[in-house]
């Protein structure tokens, strides 16, 4: 008799656990399903909107006036050269700060600051930062410039990624660095050639998603780099770049400038999706 | 002798594993971290020189003043401060978990091969500029929001005590809840990027014990995974949190611009600390008004540094249960 | 060892640093109104084309424009609020006028065609403080008879940025309505008291095109280029009248540019005056720290207003009468460079 109800308690145990079980299932998969459809919704009308207007003279000619033929050759350069410095600049410090997080002297004082710190940073609006960097480099300066601007994008590249790289670095099993300990190799070698190894993909994410975080902001630029009608390829000068033209171009009267603001948005999406195929691409072929 | 010595300097892949290298990689490191606290510290300082004539006349009054009037100069941020904290908490509330079950499925139910594709879309959310979130909460999903969901929700609460005040105000598809809905959509691949990635990395040998004793896919996750990972997952979280708050173009397009805090209704126009900024900020006046603005920053620190206090006491509470009976 | 071999990367940062370095082009900058940004981007355009020479123009917003200048950040700032000579005196600086426009009510009303609706100034300022609150209240029915006016309350559309059209919106108001001057003011940015802000001129029109009954303010080459439901306003002179280049020409007319260039054109006498015209300015320094910066501006606007004029009223701008013209060029005369001499503008 006790023996059956004690089945029978577990029997009903099991079904209730299958029955959560299954919940949790069917609700991970609306959730991705969720997350799909606000994609293909909003990817659907940057396609729509954007598609007409990207032609070879969109890529090759300069931002027009209103109601003229033109394209937004300048703005895509500018952002190029913008995005790829300020990653150049903030990608680097960020790591060497995450491996220091991560690695020497986890607990201490220095560490536990910088960690808060680094979060207060990562919520920083974009805004505040561009704020800043005008009062410091283009005040001090007494003018705009592409310069400006690519300071200010390597101060949102920072924080995301000292965040991610810690994070990966953390997850690295013990193990493997000590075994490298072990056979003498000394700390920097660990960490450059075992540990970051292993924990490369994730910080390449780190790195792939500040790079996807800047490319298509606009506030910081608008108070730093400014903007220009012209192709400069000075840094000392105020540089177009694609959000800050779309900003202007998508919300003018003019139809021609707001076809070219479609297009500019469809240019971005499609840039950052690139990088993040190539660099997973990347990833999976050298392990 | 002058073997020994002429070893030391003359074969660099010596010097290399000598202690040198190690400080200089050291000494490296740590002042990047320096840097970054350095950083935190020159955008305060520069924000509280800034503010100060602000600090200076309302001191904390200003926190729980609405009046926002750049004409007579009298300045409070109540309304900003509750539409940030708001529309953040709304986004927190759909992003969480619904991040939570899109790592759940990419990293347990999906078939190998839909993985990766499944993964580059979700993150393909985050590369869509934030200026075409704003334009397209503006122009499409606010109209769709408000005929599909706020009008049928205001005929629903009508009437009813406190909910209906809620959902009360014009229904045009701005406000607290358009903004809200928007930045869930925002840091949503953020979020699930995070716990993707350090879900993945949990050890298999710990997946592999859970299920061979017989656990459900879902008590694997809940109980194995999610304690193994809990700082990246609660670091994710603040990544998307952080990006919510600090949040400027999508915001600004979509929460109505309108400094009111006379209903509490989600519907209605409302305003948040970066929208304000970025709106009022070229034209502000070098005096009172860019100074409150200014002042209006200094509080998003605050309110960011009381959010990651209260997760850091959360994180700590968490850790000390663990190898305790549950 | 990473993706991107570090090597590569070396490459590409020293590639961008030499770019940067390089090319120096002869470029003046400018900041502020986003009222005639479209125009100076087209003179812009069109003067590079002639001389090679570039003038950068970005739309800060008015504010923006005064800011800039101050801080000697660009070479000229543009602004749709005037500022009076005596704040110009303090800050060594002097404005000139380059070209007329209006601001125009603007509705979403099924029902009413564009230009039926007719509202007078101390009606505006009403709506706008949320004293008349519905479309058929007898005060709009008044002045609008036969027309079909629906029983629903108005949704007003505002300018959540600050901006030189709220400016011209808001002194208007001032001057029409006493109510209006005590309890919200004038300015590029106001406390207002009821209203959905939208941000920019574009943000207001989205506002004012998605909701049904509602009623904004914007520039008139807005209403133009996306032939928006527009409404006719009462000048001082009693006339309701169009929002179109003879009525702001007619506002501009009775201005004395000669004797100042501080002119507002809000209500204007004269019996086709548009009452919500406005002008918009240029702002330099008085005594140039680039002297060859300052004579390539000046260079720009003299040919702008020589050669410019067809640009101006293909985008739907009033361009300045030629006593106006003149009384510019003579004012010029006070913009030197630090030895004293007057910089040149042909």
């Amino acid at each position: 008799m006790s023996t059956n109800s004690a089945l029978e308690a577990r029997q009903a145990r099991f079904a209730s656990r299958k029955r959560v079980n299954m919940l949790a299932i069917v609700l991970a998969m609306s959730a991705m399903a969720f997350g799909l459809f606000w994609l293909f919704w909003i990817l659907f009308e940057t396609v729509r909107l954007g598609i007409d207007g990207l032609t070879f003279a969109t890529l090759t000619q300069m931002t027009p006036p209103p109601n003229e033929e033109g394209g937004l050759a300048n703005a895509i350069y500018g952002s190029l050269v913008m995005v790829t410095l300020a990653t150049c600049l903030g990608a680097p410090i960020g790591i060497m700060a995450g491996i220091y997080l991560a690695e020497f002297d986890s607990k201490g004082w220095l560490a536990e600051t910088t960690r808060f710190v680094n979060d207060i940073l990562l919520s920083a609006p974009s805004i505040v930062i561009g704020l800043f960097v005008y009062s410091v480099v283009v005040s001090s300066f007494r003018s705009f410039s592409g310069f400006a601007g690519v300071v200010a994008l390597a101060l949102i590249v920072i924080p995301v990624v000292i965040r991610t790289t810690e994070d990966m670095l953390r997850l690295v099993p013990s193990g493997l660095r000590e075994a490298a300990y072990a056979l003498g190799a000394p700390k920097w070698k660990v960490i450059g050639s075992i540990t970051m190894k292993a924990a490369r993909s994730g910080v390449i994410t780190g790195v792939l998603l500040a790079v996807a975080r800047i490319a298509g902001e606009t506030a910081p630029l608008l108070f730093t780099a400014l903007s220009n009608q012209f192709w400069t390829s000075s840094l000392s000068e105020p540089m177009a770049s694609l959000p800050v033209t779309i900003f202007k171009f998508a919300m003018s009267p003019y139809e021609n400038w707001q076809k070219l603001a479609w297009a500019g948005v469809f240019l971005i999406t499609l840039a950052v999706l690139g990088l993040n195929i190539v660099a997973r691409v990347l990833t999976r072929q050298k392990s | 002798m002058l073997g020994l010595f002429m070893n030391q300097t003359t074969n660099p892949k010596r010097a290399l594993s000598g202690p040198l290298a190690d400080q200089v990689f050291g000494w490296l490191a740590k002042s990047a971290a320096l840097l970054t606290m350095g950083l935190l510290a020159a955008i305060l300082l520069s924000l509280a020189i800034s503010a100060w004539p602000a600090i200076h006349k309302y001191g904390f009054s200003f926190l729980t003043s609405t009046v926002w009037d750049p004409v007579q100069e009298d300045f409070g941020g109540l309304v900003m401060i509750y539409g940030t904290v708001a529309t953040s908490l709304i986004a927190l509330l759909i992003a969480v978990p619904v991040s939570f079950g899109i790592a759940l499925f990419l990293t347990e139910l999906s078939p190998a091969w839909l993985k990766r594709p499944l993964g580059t879309a979700i993150e393909l959310l985050a590369a869509v500029p934030s200026i075409v979130y704003g334009m397209w909460g503006l122009l499409v999903f606010g109209p769709v929001l408000a005929t599909y969901v706020q009008i049928p929700l205001q005929s629903a609460f009508n009437g009813v005590p406190y909910l209906g005040a809620f959902v009360s105000g014009p229904p045009v598809g701005i406000g607290i809840l358009s903004a809200g809905i928007i930045l869930a959509i925002m840091i949503i691949p953020f979020i699930s990027a995070v716990m993707r990635d350090v879900f993945e990395v949990t050890p298999p040998l710990l997946k592999e014990s859970a299920y061979g004793l017989g656990a459900t896919t879902w008590e694997v996750v809940s109980r194995v995974v999610l304690p193994y990972t809990k700082t990246g997952v609660i670091g994710g979280i603040m990544l998307g949190l952080g990006r919510a708050i600090g949040e400027t173009m999508a915001v600004t397009f979509v929460i109505g611009n309108f400094n009111q805090l006379d209903s509490l209704s989600l519907f209605q126009a409302a305003n948040s600390i970066t929208s304000a900024l970025a709106n009022e900020f070229a034209e502000a006046g070098e005096g009172l008004h860019q100074a409150a603005l200014m002042y209006l920053g200094l509080v998003l620190f605050f309110i960011t540094f009381v959010i990651l206090s209260l997760s850091k006491f959360l994180l700590a509470q968490l850790r000390k249960g663990e190898g305790t009976k549950t | 060892m990473q993706i991107v071999s570090s090597r590569s990367l070396l490459a590409l940062a020293s590639a961008c640093a030499f770019i940067a370095t390089g090319v120096q082009a002869q470029e003046i900058t400018g900041a502020g109104a986003s009222f005639p940004a479209p125009l100076y981007a087209k003179w812009a355009s069109d003067y590079n084309k002639q001389t090679g020479v570039k003038v950068n123009y970005q739309s800060v917003g008015s504010g923006g424009g005064i800011k800039q200048i101050d801080s000697k950040t660009v070479d000229f700032g543009a602004t749709d609020m005037p500022l009076t000579d005596e704040v110009l005196k303090t800050k060594g600086q002097m404005q000139f006028p380059t070209v007329i426009g209006g601001v125009v009510p603007i509705l979403n009303v099924a029902g009413i065609a564009p230009g039926q609706l007719k509202l007078t100034g101390p009606l505006l300022a009403d709506i706008f403080l949320g004293k008349v609150s519905r479309w058929n209240d007898p005060a709009i029915k008044a002045i609008n008879p036969g027309v079909n006016l629906p029983d629903t309350a108005i949704a007003q559309v505002r300018r959540a940025d600050g901006s030189g059209t709220t400016f011209i919106f808001t002194n208007y108001l001032s001057k029409v309505s006493p109510d209006w001057k005590a309890k919200v003011g004038e300015g590029t940015a106001v406390n207002w008291p009821v209203g959905a802000g939208g941000k920019g001129n574009e943000g207001v029109a989205a506002f004012v095109a998605r909701l049904p009954n509602s009623l904004g303010y914007v520039e008139y080459s807005y209403v133009k280029q996306n032939k928006l439901n527009y409404a006719l306003v009462q000048n001082a002179a009693g006339n309701f009248v169009k929002p179109e280049d003879d009525t702001f020409k007619a506002a501009a007319a009775g201005a004395d540019w000669a004797k100042s260039f501080y002119q507002i054109l809000t209500n204007q006498p004269g019996k086709d005056s548009w009452p919500l015209s406005g002008a918009t300015f240029i702002l330099m320094h008085t005594s140039q720290d680039k002297p060859a910066n300052g004579s390539e501006t000046l260079k720009f606007f003299n040919w702008a207003y020589a050669n410019g004029e067809k640009a101006a009223t293909d985008l739907d701008y009033v361009p300045m009468p030629a006593a106006a013209v003149a009384a510019i060029h003579k004012a010029w005369g006070e913009i030197k460079d630090t030895s004293g001499k007057v910089i040149s503008y042909k």
